[in-house]
């Protein structure tokens, strides 16, 4: 009996040894040149190697951020840009994924839309920017709209591809075994699409947010862009780079969680270097 | 129709609609088989060889429903065939298991084609599995499977849902020697367990001599039946070197010299 427990004992002792200094060294290597890149930014402008009314210590950034936070002012825009980029970015969703099977699944609908798609992918989404101003104005339905227009053409493209792109021999494999159309639909079409429309979903949410900052610099009263542009009006330089570094994390939080859901997703893919 | 007939081919042609290269945009018909008329009978085993490109994935698919023949009929049991349908199960040659589905996923899916209850399914996967040996990987994805695996998964699945007629294109050509001589005694014994009319397709003289009661040898294309070679061996699984066995080296030596012998036609023609 003793034995029997030693063992496993034994062998996690073991694994936490090995584990441990991995973790750290991953840490650090990830870490390292953060560091070194806040360290320079915070000695340049100390050192007069850059002017310290343009580039402010980093210090003196996290303090803006700092103050930023306490008096509610950064939740308040923030609130404001994520109520915006979710909305557009959830409509997409619900509008870009249906259409893109509807599309994908009949040959007829692609022809027929395919001309109309690829001159609306290849319009940067900012040049429309103005006539989403002029025809819904400045308030927040033209800022949702120009989100979801941008979000739109990713995830539609890319559902589309990835409903043409199912193998056609899982296809002929399902259709041997008798199953109706809408089967086929939802049983192999729609579980074989999922990475490749993903993959779609992800580049709308880095898109979303870019294009939201922008039009919030350009036209509105709240919101991270316009704290931005704002703080610079009033040469309220360190709170400038505080709301910049702000849009930077939720960039990246953002682009993190959508990978993750990605992978939880396509599990089934081989991992090519995994 | 004669009793114990299952499958009867009924002078079948098929030919496809190309481009024509000579005129752009014009397009012409190429016939990959015809004139094939030959009767299985039920619970043989039958193979089929013939060179490359002579029609032979074709036929698999005019006798799974996938296709239609341009001309003549296929009847099953007496009917003629129309569609896909789940008394006839296929084993491709790349597998085709899906890859979102583990192991026993897989099996299920048929079994779900065929509307059988949940609970039923869980229990009737795991017995398949277990047929081909693979009890320990049912929660594997095809990806974490070696290809003998892969295959030994897309038999289960075509045996699960219980087919009379079992089709299979080439299932053993992409493993090494050795996977594919196990898999071929674990078939024969399969079918000596289930008693399944199957048609094997294959391009190896061996394979098709070791497995098939009857070897039906096509010509190059456009295929049709050049002869059918009967295998009288008894004891296939019992004897480990059947291989060597006189009867098997003459069945082998007929079948490849009816191969060879269109090849030297072919050149002519
Ligand atoms: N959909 C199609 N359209 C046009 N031609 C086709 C089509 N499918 C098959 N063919 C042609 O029919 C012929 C027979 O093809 P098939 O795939 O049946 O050959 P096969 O005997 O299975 O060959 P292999 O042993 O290489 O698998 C070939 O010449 C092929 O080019
Ligand atoms: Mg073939």
């Amino acid at each position: 009996m003793e034995n029997v427990k030693a063992v496993p004992a034994a062998l996690q002792t073991k694994r936490i040894k090995i584990n441990f200094p991995l973790n750290l060294r991953k840490l650090f290597k990830q870490s390292i040149v953060l560091v070194l890149l806040a360290l320079v930014w915070e000695f340049a402008p100390l050192t007069g190697f850059a002017d310290p009314a343009f580039l402010p210590p980093f210090t003196d950034v996290i303090q803006a951020l700092w103050n930023l936070i306490l008096s509610g002012e950064l939740f308040h825009h923030f609130a404001a840009s994520m109520v915006r980029s979710l909305s557009g970015f959830a409509l997409a969703l619900v509008i870009a994924i249906p259409l893109g099977l509807t599309i994908g699944w009949y040959p007829l609908a692609r022809e027929l839309l395919n001309p109309v798609m690829e001159l609306f992918r290849n319009t940067a989404a900012l040049a429309l920017l103005p006539v989403f101003m002029l025809i819904l104005g400045i308030g927040e339905t033209s800022k949702i709209a120009i989100v979801l227009f941008a979000c739109t053409w990713p995830i539609l493209l890319n559902t589309i591809a990835a409903v043409g792109n199912v193998d056609p021999l899982l296809i002929k494999s399902a259709r041997s075994m008798n199953i109706s159309s809408f089967k086929l639909f939802v049983k192999v079409i729609l579980p074989a699409s999922v990475p490749t429309i993903f993959t779609g979903i992800r580049m709308a949410g880095t898109g979303a947010i870019l294009v939201l900052i922008a039009a919030e610099m350009v036209g509105a009263k709240e919101g991270l862009g316009y704290l931005i542009t704002y703080s610079q009006y009033n040469f309220e330089i360190p709170e400038m780079f505080a709301g910049i570094l702000t849009i930077a994390l939720l960039g990246l939080i953002i682009n993190q969680g959508l990978s993750m859901m990605e992978r939880k997703l396509s599990k089934w893919k081989q991992q090519v270097n995994g | 129709m004669p009793a114990n007939e299952k499958i009867r081919f009924e002078n079948v042609a098929k030919s496809f609609i190309v481009r024509d290269p000579k005129q752009k945009g014009a397009t012409q018909s190429f016939t990959a088989v015809k004139d094939l008329s030959f009767t299985v009978k039920e619970g043989e085993f039958i193979t089929l060889v013939g060179p490359s490109g002579c029609g032979k994935s074709t036929l698999l698919d005019l006798i799974s429903g996938l296709s239609s023949p341009s001309s003549g009929r296929i009847c099953m049991d007496g009917k003629e065939i129309t569609g896909p349908g789940l008394d006839r199960g296929i084993v491709f040659q790349q597998y085709a298991l899906f890859p979102w589905k583990t192991a026993r996923g897989n099996i299920e899916f048929g079994l779900e084609a065929k509307g059988i209850p949940k609970h039923e399914r869980k229990e009737l996967a795991e017995h398949f599995l277990s047929l081909v040996g693979l009890s320990a990987f049912a929660n594997r994805y095809p990806h974490e499977l070696s290809g003998g695996m892969k295959q030994r998964v897309a038999i289960a699945r075509s045996l699960a849902f219980n087919p009379d007629v079992l089709l299979m294109d080439e299932p053993f050509a992409a493993l090494d020697a050795q996977t594919r001589e196990t898999l071929q005694s674990e078939l024969l014994r399969i079918w000596q367990k289930t008693k399944k009319t199957i048609i094997f397709i294959t391009h190896g003289i061996d394979e098709a001599v070791y497995l098939g009661e009857r070897v039906v040898v096509l010509t190059p294309g456009p295929g049709t039946v050049k002869k059918i070679v009967d295998i009288p061996l008894k004891h296939r699984l019992e004897d480990a070197d059947i291989r060597s066995h006189p009867e098997f080296v003459k069945a082998r030596h007929e079948v490849w010299n009816l191969l060879h012998e269109l090849e030297y036609q072919g050149a002519y023609i």
